[in-house]
């Protein structure tokens, strides 16, 4: 990885993510600036990013592909919304849809103490930590690992998702959970709070940039490469694979567990469908088209597709399947770096582009 | 330093029902440059397979440096003992650069064993020694195969191992590269270290190697010096041919 000072393309973004955040606050100080819808739309832009970098950082630069990501972002998700339901209910003593629903009068002993939105944070890392953890433990163990470890992140995804759906497990079922009122005091509705649950998502999105890159500038960053070019190579050399990938997938698993936390406050609804296998298939799908091995690709990438994804959503909803298989199979067939591909053809040529494409490694 | 660096005792490798080493025992002392020979299907890249911890052998044990039982051990916990192997294939990491290839060898390890300075210390002997200093920055994706082939002993060396495995180095090799692998090899034959080589360029092994052992379906067939070797009628027949 080049010295940061003549990344241009990571820089250049870097100084976008900033901007945005600037603009954000501009707007939620003063009357001018971005309207809470646009704000709200590039708030979930960003938690995609986050979700997409998650992924990039285990399987761009460790050579793993997880196509249950969905998971960890789900648990983020999850947590998030109980602690604002309990939140708004000891604000305002709503009860939750849901729990009318199922007949509960009081919350669950198990929901004690996540109104305490520290305490949620914890619940969080714990229960990433400890699914991401046994899983990554089991599998890297028993050597399990390309197309073998996908599948069975995705049945893993899959199997969360029928257990969230049954209303019995408790967390809202079929319907999810939604009707948050209040975020840390303020009311979850109002312009200004949506602004400025943008503004977090787009500066945690710059932060994520940040730490990931001084990751891999350094000695680990040079191990995970050289775990995803030649694993074999790497354990001869006397380096313990396991470890190092166990650490890497437990930190992409809080990552992606973080975007949750951003993207579902700001959508105002978690149910299930987050966990559908959909879902954690299309995070791949924004990673490989920016260009995985990049983390600048892989935020373009979940920009990029999402915001079209949005548009096509007022203009064309039907059209959407078949421009992502489209992409899918461009991207398979024709430029299997993504973007950064692209970049080389020099068909188009955005200044930070091509300097990225210039450092790629070409990944197998 | 003297005295036995591997001895393999009694080794029987099978992969289904195929013996792919068949009751072997081998011993190779410190300060030799140890040849292994024979057929294709012999067993030679299978017992360095066994060496450094990636077959396991169905019976018998590896013992390195007279005291560690290394039949069981790990692949890295092997290579931190000071065990180390080049493969057949050059195996390096694309995407990283010649000096960063180096470094990883070099440290060895996850925990670090050398402070930055040491470490910088290293690197630069080690590509002093293969040849690759002028190529440093460069990614290894660009090194020729030759280069490659040198740029993956360098990362082998650079933690001075005490046993040094390498399958084919030679492979694929112009004369003129062959030729100062081989002035390589030699330079990195010390008295506390063992070299073990297998190659088929007979003209190379004769130049490089103290001893040989020559391996037929998973045995020895013959051990002594090349020139005895080329002399012994069972290895022409099965191997080095009239």
């Amino acid at each position: 990885m080049k010295p940061l000072a003549s990344d241009r393309a990571f820089l250049i973004l870097l100084a976008a993510v900033l901007a945005v955040v600037l603009l954000l606050v501009i707007s939620i100080a003063t009357p001018f600036g971005l309207s809470a819808y646009l704000a709200n739309v590039i708030g979930q832009l960003a938690a995609f990013a986050v979700l997409a970098l998650s992924l990039d950082l285990i399987w761009g630069y460790l050579g793993i592909l997880s196509l249950g990501h969905g998971l960890f972002f789900g648990i983020g998700g999850y947590v998030v919304a109980m602690h604002l339901l309990k939140h708004s209910h000891e604000v305002t003593g709503k009860v939750p849809d849901f729990m009318q629903f199922m007949g509960w009068a009081e919350f669950p002993f198990y929901w004690t103490g996540f109104g305490f939105f520290p305490y949620a944070l914890l619940v969080t890392a714990v229960v990433t930590l400890l699914i991401s953890g046994v899983f990554g433990y089991v599998s890297f163990r028993s050597r399990v690992g390309g197309v073998y470890f996908a599948i069975t992140t995705q049945a893993l995804v899959y199997v969360a998702m029928l257990l969230m759906f049954r209303n019995d497990t408790g967390f809202g079922g079929n319907n999810g959970m939604t009707g948050f009122t209040v975020v840390f005091g303020w009311p979850i509705g109002g312009s200004r709070v949506v602004i400025a649950m943008a503004a977090v998502s787009v500066l945690m999105l710059g932060l994520t940039l940040l730490g990931c890159r001084m990751l891999l500038a350094g000695r680990f960053g040079v191990l995970m490469i050289a775990a995803r070019d030649d694993e074999v190579r790497l354990r001869t050399l006397g380096y313990e694979t396991l470890r190092l990938k166990l650490v890497v997938w437990c930190l992409s698993a809080l990552i992606a567990a973080l975007a949750g936390m951003l993207y579902v406050p700001q959508v105002g609804i978690i149910n299930p469908r987050l966990l559908a296998p959909e879902l954690s298939l299309e995070i791949a799908v924004w990673v490989a088209i920016g260009g995985r091995g990049h983390l600048v690709g892989a935020v373009i990438g979940a920009v990029l597709v999402n915001a079209v994804k949005f548009w096509l959503s007022v203009a064309a909803p039907e059209l959407w399947p078949f421009i992502l298989s489209g992409l899918i199979v461009l991207v398979v067939l024709v430029f299997p770096n993504g973007l950064v591909d692209l970049a080389k053809l020099k068909l188009v040529r955005p200044t930070g582009l091509k300097h990225m494409a210039s450092g790629t490694p070409e990944l197998r | 330093m003297g005295g036995v660096a591997l001895l393999i005792d009694n080794v029987t490798v099978e992969f289904g029902s195929f013996r792919a080493i068949d009751a072997l025992s081998l011993a190779v002392d410190f300060g030799e440059v140890r040849a292994v020979i024979g057929p294709n299907g012999a067993g030679k890249t299978t017992l360095l397979d066994v060496i450094c911890g990636i077959a396991r052998p169905k019976q018998g044990c590896v013992m390195f440096d007279d005291a560690t039982d290394i039949t069981r051990a790990s692949e890295s916990a092997i290579a931190r003992a000071g065990v180390r192997r080049k493969f057949q294939k050059p195996s390096i990491f694309e995407g990283l650069s010649v000096r960063q290839h180096i470094a990883v060898g070099a440290q060895g390890g996850l925990r670090r064993s050398l402070s930055q300075e040491e470490l910088r210390n290293r690197v630069e002997e080690v590509l002093e020694t293969v040849g690759l200093g002028d190529l440093a920055q460069r990614s290894a994706s660009e090194l020729a195969h030759g280069q490659k082939q040198w740029l993956e002993i360098g990362m082998v060396l650079a933690s001075n191992p005490k046993v040094l495995m390498l399958d084919e180095p030679v492979a694929g090799l112009t004369d003129e590269e062959t030729e100062r692998t081989a002035a390589l090899v030699r330079s990195l034959k010390r008295s506390d270290r063992a070299i073990i080589v297998v190659e088929h360029d007979m003209d190379f092994v004769e130049r490089i190697a103290d001893r040989v052992t020559v391996l037929h379906e998973g045995k020895t067939l013959f051990e002594g010096s090349m020139a005895a070797a080329r002399a012994d009628d069972r290895v022409v027949d099965v191997y080095l041919g009239r």
